[in-house]
């Protein structure tokens, strides 16, 4: 297989045009199927009662927001290494589902933190360093939106990409580093999770629809910035003679 | 079925409005991503289209 085949914006636009209905059908599969599991075969927390379900769209949530950041700091570094215009336009695709899912993870961490914590909002260490992620997102989505020209457009956000990533790690091991209020992670890779094995596998399936959900609309958002980049070649004027 | 009632499920056992606040919200920005790109797709079509058709041949 021929990674530059791939990596060219005209073989990208028909197969992400292909991939874009099996994600969303997936996703659309998963939700539901997570959505029944997290309702009506998830029982009730001994603790928290029934407010203890939003740990459903919290968590996953929340790995997108940092997940996201990583892959589109992956491909800012791929950008900028090797230039390829590709990498740039995946970069800036997926920044909205990103910031999305950053404002999620934020919101509804807010209306658990109200019922179990009697606040809102408190600045501790995670929540306030997954607030700065947010605000990278922002910024990132501001600066490539400030820059007219294309390249150097790509290349700025890239660059400030980078240079935020530092901020997922640190959001990662907040909970180990400082005395946060909220809670350690209840799964990770090196112990058994703290909680159910169904309500575990709820968050996971929600976590696979989200990750289709990213997938199919950072791929439909890459296909308009490629008929934007490639307007001038003879494949996309060919392309708008026909229907959208 | 774990719920007595729909009312029960709607209630959420008093955190109805934690609950579905929640989920409520990831649904609207959910919807409202999806239309947005889907706008963007047509529009950034539409545009270039127009330009096309405005060139001097």
């Amino acid at each position: 297989m021929n990674l530059y085949y791939y990596a060219s914006p005209s073989t990208f636009y028909p197969l992400a045009g292909k991939l874009i209905p099996l994600f969303s059908a997936l996703a659309f599969i998963l939700a539901v199927v997570g959505l029944y599991i997290s309702f009506f075969v998830a029982p009730t927390d001994f603790q928290q009662g029934e407010g203890y379900r939003i740990i459903f769209i919290h968590v996953p949530a929340a790995w997108m927001s940092m997940f996201i950041y990583v892959v589109m700091a992956f491909w800012s570094a791929i950008g900028l290494a090797w230039n390829t215009r590709l990498s740039f336009i995946m970069a800036r695709a997926l920044a909205p589902t990103g910031a999305m899912f950053t404002f999620v993870a934020l919101w509804t961490g807010a209306f658990w933190g109200k019922p179990m914590w009697g606040a809102w909002w408190v600045w501790d260490a995670r929540l306030t360093s997954e607030l700065i992620l947010f605000f990278l997102y922002v910024g990132v989505m501001a600066l490539q939106a400030a820059i007219d020209d294309p390249r150097r457009s790509d290349r700025a956000g890239a660059l400030l990409n980078l240079v935020g990533v530092i901020n997922v790690p640190i959001i990662y091991f907040s909970v180990k580093w400082w005395n946060t209020l909220h809670q350690g992670s209840s799964v990770s890779l090196t112990r058994a999770p703290s909680m159910a094995h169904i309500m575990l596998w709820a968050m996971l399936v929600m976590a696979l629809a989200a990750w289709m959900y990213a997938i199919a609309v950072a791929l439909v958002r890459a296909r308009s910035l490629v008929l934007e980049r490639e307007r001038q070649t003879d494949w996309v004027r060919a392309l708008l003679e026909g229907k959208p | 079925m774990i719920w007595e009632s729909w009312d029960a499920f709607w209630k959420m056992g008093g955190y109805g409005l934690y609950v579905w606040g929640s989920f409520g919200m990831t649904l609207i920005c959910i919807a409202g991503e999806i239309w947005l790109v889907r706008r963007h797709r047509l529009q950034t079509w539409q545009r270039l289209k127009r330009m096309k058709e405005w060139e001097p041949k």
